[in-house]
């Protein structure tokens, strides 16, 4: 099986940015290639120690809700996101980031981790993985 | 010819499948993969994934719900 599987993370809070991270990472694991253009909020995850800062989307209640699903999860035996991007990377995931999120937010390059990062582009690019792509999602 | 062992016990979703693909990329072809978990899920999909990689699913074990998978590169 080949195929590929774009994603737009455009929320930033923690649930989602773990469903795109899951659906990657398995996409990668099935012999699939991935893709993940980071916009708007889900942008803010990329910045240098950002990744694990969003809020819950649902019940986040300042942070009580986060912290309970959280223990839930470290109990469920559950990776951290950390872990989950460290393996799309190992796994030859692409990362884009959206440079007009970085021009209205005032985000450089220099605020995100670029290491991880392939290319920092625009739609165009977007609909250039997503045209031969299986699957798409917005998240 | 290898025999790589892959413990995923007490992992979930979506580490053991991530952890099967981890391993057969750096196997050599021939190389035998071995992958231990519990998480339910992943018995049925690593199959899944092995099948969509076009690799050889040498068989799959269950005892007192621990699984083993075996697959050839």
């Amino acid at each position: 099986m080949a195929g590929k599987v774009t994603i737009i993370v455009h929320s930033g809070d923690m649930d989602k940015v773990y469903s795109a991270f899951i659906v990657a990472n398995g996409a990668l694991a099935m012999g699939m290639e991935a893709s993940l253009f980071f916009t708007f909020w889900g942008l803010q995850r990329l910045k240098k120690g950002g990744l694990e800062k969003g809020p819950l989307s649902k019940m986040h209640m300042l942070g009580l809700g986060k912290w309970m699903v959280k223990r839930r999860m470290k109990k469920a035996g559950a990776a951290s996101l950390e872990r989950l991007l460290q393996d799309f990377h190992e796994l030859g995931g692409k990362i884009l980031a959206c440079d007009m999120t970085m021009q209205i937010m005032g985000i450089k390059k220099e605020d995100l981790r670029d290491d991880l990062i392939s290319d920092y582009c625009a739609v165009g690019t977007y609909i250039d993985e997503a045209k031969d792509s299986t699957i798409t999602l917005f998240i | 010819m290898a025999e790589i062992k892959v413990d995923c016990t007490g992992e979930t979703c979506p580490v053991p499948l991530v952890e099967t693909r981890k391993a057969l990329r750096k196997a050599k072809e021939g190389d035998i993969v071995e992958v231990i978990g519990t998480h339910p899920a992943s018995k049925k999909e690593i199959p899944l994934a092995v099948k969509a990689l076009g690799l050889e699913l040498i068989g799959v074990q269950e005892e007192g719900g621990v699984w083993k998978i075996k697959i050839r590169k």
